[in-house]
């Protein structure tokens, strides 16, 4: 769980750097970017063969993730078969911790959509090219997609998903991988607390942005 | 008559000669040999783990539901070892000779001239096994001194040694069951010897899951069973420790060594009412620190904080300046009830003392200031720095005793009064640890060997790991050598099945009495009867009186006892039932042996024989002996005597002034 | 010191045996008093229960100093009770008001079958012991106490590992019923000493493979073992033998 972990929590600051190219539309940055800058980086990633081959990567990463971590939670819950009447709850541990096999079927519920949203159509549908250069228009496509309300409350609710499956997922993981130097444990929860809420804030901005028209 | 094979020679070369000369057993021949023991404590799981190393082949018994729990683990103060780490003069002859003397000239000079020299030995297999003693920052081991000594000779892990020392001998114990030469039975209360041709050959047990009786059969039996100190009901030990193993062996031939020794430990936490199932003790290492003290106004009625400096009694520096509050424990827990008793008593009982650790708060506070370079440190920054030290030493007992007491001993004295702790007296055993009976061994706690009248500070432990490791591997091989002829018996032989109806037969009597009261409400009778007149003062009229009250509440047992629910099943209240009944027999053997003995010495103090001053008076003349009851039937004992011979250590009146 | 009494409910598991279907039984009980340990507190319920000619209720106890580690009542909802650091034994009533109800529950987790009522078999703890938790060492090969220094925060890190006492609290709090922090605890404690090295990759693997063998669950850092733990084992301890674990399995020559 935690060497996928890390190795998706790495796809994740790639993922929103390139995505946060879309903020460059902003009127402070170049008005007139109009996703210009977000479609050559989304071109880039999908023309270069190394990328490709990380893509297959990332794919198998997130599929062993989900694969381990359902297995996970069946054996681990298997292990009492009998429960308790009054239950320890929140006062030995926080909820989310207790609560990432929840946490991460929303995600994976959130993850069918997204890629439904964009991978899909970016891959194989082919989208509409940008008007004289050879690469797609994705910026247009989120445009489009985040003119629903609905849309944009499920992608806000996947990103709290994300947030709390982080809050907990980041330090565990390095926990799990045998970090105990008390100085470095405080360094990796310090560093995880703030991953845990400015990658999915990062995120959310994006369909807020675009239903509000800040940017496209 | 009774034999107890110490070898010839003098006595620094007894031990030594007797190893060269023993006979052994060829590792071949060990495989074939079985050995039961029962208890796992640090004397049980010693031996289990040093016999199994060996290759003989070791079943080991105890009544908790793993070894790991056995009471040796709530031991809190430390081990005494003869290693003079510290450089303050100490010696395995001072060890020895500090060891008779403590207790107060009633052990064997021998048994405690090996005891001395073995315990180096010990403290080196323990660090070997990982045991975390306390260390300094050079990274070698600390040392502290403990109630009547005057060397720094204690090695500890906190206040948790027994508990390490322990958990060390059980996963040796673990790694002989993984490599197939030890079989542990937990949940497994022996309930009798077996005896073919007058030697121990096994035992049977009750599975206390099952309820099923169990025949083993053993080569030899060792009873590593631990003291009895629950004939008082309220005692530090545990509440399953019990008596039975080693009564049992009593009533199949095995003679009882000095029964009324019992210690009383000056500081525990006192009673707090009728509901008290047990007494914690707070580690006599406490009272390396702390001050012992109370009001010099009768009945005073203030807080402890109310009372200035020069109205405090701080009795022990008092009356024995040498010592102070280190004196050993039978001084230290008559002097807090003679003061009690005289009317000084705190707390709302009026049966306490202070035991107060403002000084050495402050003490240390002075000296942290002093290594910080904190010139003119103000009253609360020592105390502060003081109580960070005292945390560190002492930090889980006096966290115990807030989480009991509801106190906070950092800033009010903490309330003690001396409770039931140790049990001196035990089976009797030869310089080899064999009992009377052939064949039948006796470790730790349950034996009568080492400690005389009255056990020193950190020396139980120190006993319990010695039997264990460096004596028994080498005594029994003695008795073992001319066994290798001996097939295992088949545990269908008539023994067994008698040994086995007789066990059974009791069950059922008692299942069957089916009267009106419960097995507590016996055992607490008992215990008063054994607290108020076979407790810390004793008189003729007083075991008189016991006695009969004993003998009345025994046959009060087997007619009105009342136990619910089956036999083939768990079932607790049989459980104690069977303990206590042994309990009240062997409550009566205390008292006769404590009214035969009309002198004063160590833990019995007989109010009949004192000094002008209050001291206990002994009767070297005739009393120098061990006295040895051989079981003749109901209420009925035989005396015999072991004299005792000090050719070293000469007896002298002990003074702690 | 106050010196009123308080009048209770409780709610216990009883189970005959450990095919049986257990259920709770509701129980009352006067006059307690605050000075009372949880455990007296239940003396003197089953107390009456004898008098009244009915089944005690069975539930694992012996030192009754915090120590032996044999008490495990999960006591409305968590492990020994409310008080933090704490056995169940040095539980006392000032813990409670008058007219509290108290669920008292035996430890679940399929590792630890109940017995009886609140008793429940850890024997599984002894078989991790046996698959490797100790230090090979004979009676009599030892070298001088002090042939081998060690550092001192080393030391005291292994003490206040080894300080566990095998309660399962940590697996009954845990909502993988996992074993983790128990088998660190003597993981890190042998491994931080200098006498546990030659053993260090052998013990962690062959104790993981047992636990996984009794059935506990794996470690997801919740950390609800530790808030619990009545020795304040540290769940750092869980690292450790993680890191342990992943040399041992990555550097292993079989």
């Amino acid at each position: 769980m935690a060497f996928t972990g890390l190795f998706l929590i790495s796809f994740l600051v790639v993922h929103a750097g390139l995505n946060a190219c879309i903020f460059n539309d902003l009127p402070v940055f170049d008005e007139n970017d109009n996703g210009d800058m977000f479609n050559r980086a989304a071109h880039f990633m999908g023309s270069s063969y190394v990328i490709r081959i990380m893509e297959i990567g990332l794919f198998a990463g997130i599929i062993l993730h989900i694969v381990q971590g359902f297995a996970l939670e069946a054996k681990n819950r298997s292990r009492r078969s009998v429960g308790y009447k009054v239950n320890l709850g929140n006062r030995g541990s926080k909820w989310y911790s207790r609560s990432m096999g929840l946490l991460g079927t929303l995600l994976l519920l959130f993850l069918i959509m997204h890629v439904a949203h964009f991978w899909v159509p970016s891959r194989f549908n082919g989208l509409e090219e940008v008007e004289g250069k050879n690469y797609h228009n994705l910026f247009q496509r989120m445009v489009d997609v985040f003119q629903s309300p609905l849309v944009v409350i499920l992608y806000v609710l996947g990103c709290i998903s994300l947030a709390y499956h982080l809050l907990h997922g980041f330090q565990s993981a390095f926990r799990t991988l045998g970090l105990q130097n008390k100085r470095y444990i405080v360094l990796v929860q310090g560093l995880g607390t703030a991953f845990s809420i400015v990658v999915p804030f990062v995120f959310a901005l994006m369909p807020i942005a675009f239903y509000f028209k800040w940017i496209g | 008559m009774l034999n107890s094979k110490i070898p010839q020679g003098s006595l620094e070369n007894k031990w030594n000669d007797y190893k060269g000369h023993v006979k052994l057993v060829n590792p071949s021949n060990k495989r074939k040999l079985e050995i039961i023991i029962i208890g796992s404590g640090l004397a049980g799981a010693s031996a289990a783990s040093s016999l199994g190393e060996l290759g003989y082949k070791v079943k080991v018994f105890c009544f908790q539901d793993s070894p790991r729990r056995a009471h040796s683990i709530a031991a809190q103060g430390g081990i005494n070892a003869a290693k003079n780490y510290q450089n303050d003069g100490d010696s395995v002859f001072r060890l020895f000779y500090d060891t008779v003397k403590g207790g107060d000239y009633r052990a064997r000079e021998a048994n405690v001239y090996r005891l001395a020299e073995v315990s180096a030995n010990i403290i080196d297999q323990c660090v070997a096994q990982g045991v975390p003693f306390a260390r300094e920052y050079g990274g070698l081991l600390s040392n502290r001194s403990f109630g009547g000594t005057q060397v720094q000779r204690t090695f500890y892990a906190a206040g948790q040694t027994g508990q390490q020392l322990l958990i060390g001998a059980y996963q040796s114990l673990e790694r002989q069951v993984a490599l197939g030469n030890v079989t542990m039975y937990s949940r497994h209360e022996m309930l009798d010897i077996v005896k073919i041709d007058g030697k121990a050959r096994g035992v049977i047990c009750r599975n206390l899951i099952t309820g099923q009786l169990e025949r083993y059969f053993g080569h030899a039996v060792l009873l590593c069973s631990g003291g009895y100190g629950n004939v008082f009901y309220l005692s530090t030990n545990a509440m399953g420790s019990n008596a039975t193993a080693i009564w049992k062996a009593h009533k199949k031939g095995a003679y009882f060594g000095n029964p009324c020794f019992t210690q009383i430990h000056p500081t525990c936490i006192p009673v707090s009412g009728d509901h008290q199932s047990k007494l914690t003790l707070m580690s006599e290492s406490l009272r390396n620190d702390g001050r012992i003290w109370v009001p010099k106004k009768k009945d005073d009625k203030r807080r402890p904080s109310e009372i200035p400096e020069e109205e405090r009694d701080y009795y022990l520096e008092r009356r024995y300046p040498a010592f102070g509050n280190l004196v050993p424990r039978d001084v230290a827990s008559r002097a807090a009830k003679e003061r009690c008793d005289a009317g000084y008593g705190v707390g709302n009982s009026r049966m306490a003392v202070y035991l107060d650790y403002a000084s050495a708060i402050e003490r240390y506070g002075r000296g942290e200031a002093g290594k910080h370079h904190l010139e003119n440190a103000d009253a609360d920054t020592i105390t502060k720095l003081g109580k960070e030290v005292v945390k560190e030493k002492y930090g889980n007992l006096f966290d115990m005793y807030a989480k009991i007491t509801g106190e906070d001993p950092y800033t009010t004295p903490m309330r003690i009064y001396p409770a039931v702790h140790y049990t001196m007296g035990g089976l009797w055993v030869d310089y080899e640890l064999m009992t009377t009976v052939e064949g039948l061994y006796c470790l730790g706690e349950a034996n009568f060997s080492d400690h005389g009248a009255n056990r020193l500070g950190a020396s139980a432990l120190m006993q319990g790991l010695a039997d264990g490791y460096f004596v028994i591997p080498y005594t029994i091989g003695n008795y073992m050598a001319d066994e290798i002829r001996t097939a295992a018996i088949s545990t269908d032989h008539p023994a067994f099945v008698e040994a086995e109806k007789e066990v059974s037969d009791r069950i059922n009597a008692l299942m069957n009495i089916k009267g009106s009261q419960s097995v507590e409400s016996f055992h607490k009778q008992l215990g008063k009867i054994m607290w108020n007149k076979c407790g810390m003062a004793r008189n003729e009229q007083g075991l008189k009186e016991a006695i009969e009250e004993i003998r009345q509440l025994k046959k009060e047992f087997w007619s009105d006892l009342r136990i619910p629910g089956g036999i083939n099943e768990l079932n607790n209240e049989l459980d104690k039932a069977n303990r206590v009944a042994d309990f009240i027999e062997l409550g009566e053997l205390m008292c006769i042996d404590a009214l035969h003995r009309r002198e004063s010495c160590g833990g019995h103090f007989r109010e009949e024989m004192q000094t002008e001053e209050g001291e206990a008076l002994r009767d070297d003349e005739h009393f120098k002996y061990v006295a040895t009851w051989e079981y003749k039937g109901d209420h009925e004992w035989k005396l015999h005597e072991e004299d005792l011979n000090f050719e070293v250590a000469k007896p002298t009146q002990r003074s702690y002034k | 010191m106050d010196h009123h009494t308080m009048s209770l409910t409780l709610q216990v598991w009883r189970q005959q045996n450990a095919n049986a279907r257990g259920k709770f039984v509701t129980y009352k009980v006067d006059d307690i008093s605050p000075e009372m340990s949880f455990l007296e507190m239940f003396d003197v319920l089953n107390e009456k229960l004898v008098n009244e000619g009915s089944e005690p209720i069975a539930f694992d106890h012996d030192c009754r100093e915090g120590i032996c580690g044999s008490c495990s009542m999960h006591i409305n909802g968590r492990p020994h009770g409310p008080w933090a650091a704490t056995t169940v034994c040095q539980l006392h009533m000032r813990a409670f008001h008058d007219g509290d109800t108290i669920v008292v529950e035996p430890w679940r987790a399929n590792a630890f079958p109940v017995v009886k009522d609140l008793v429940v078999d850890r024997s599984a703890f002894d078989r991790i012991i046996q698959a490797g938790g100790y230090i090979s060492v004979n009676t009599g090969n030892a070298v001088d106490a002090n042939a081998t220094p060690i550092e001192k925060t080393h030391a005291d890190a292994a003490f206040a590992a080894a300080a566990c006492i095998g309660c399962g609290a940590c697996v009954a709090a845990c909502k993988n019923s996992s074993a983790m922090l128990f088998m660190s605890a003597k993981v890190a404690h042998l491994s931080l000493l200098p006498q546990g090295a030659p053993e260090r990759k052998s013990r962690v693997l062959d104790m993981v493979a047992q636990m996984d063998k009794e059935g506990f669950g794996s470690c997801t850092f919740t950390e609800a073992c530790e808030a619990v733990c009545p020795k304040e084992i540290s769940v750092t301890n869980i690292s450790r033998l993680n890191a342990e674990y992943l040399v041992a399995g990555l550097t292993v020559d079989k």
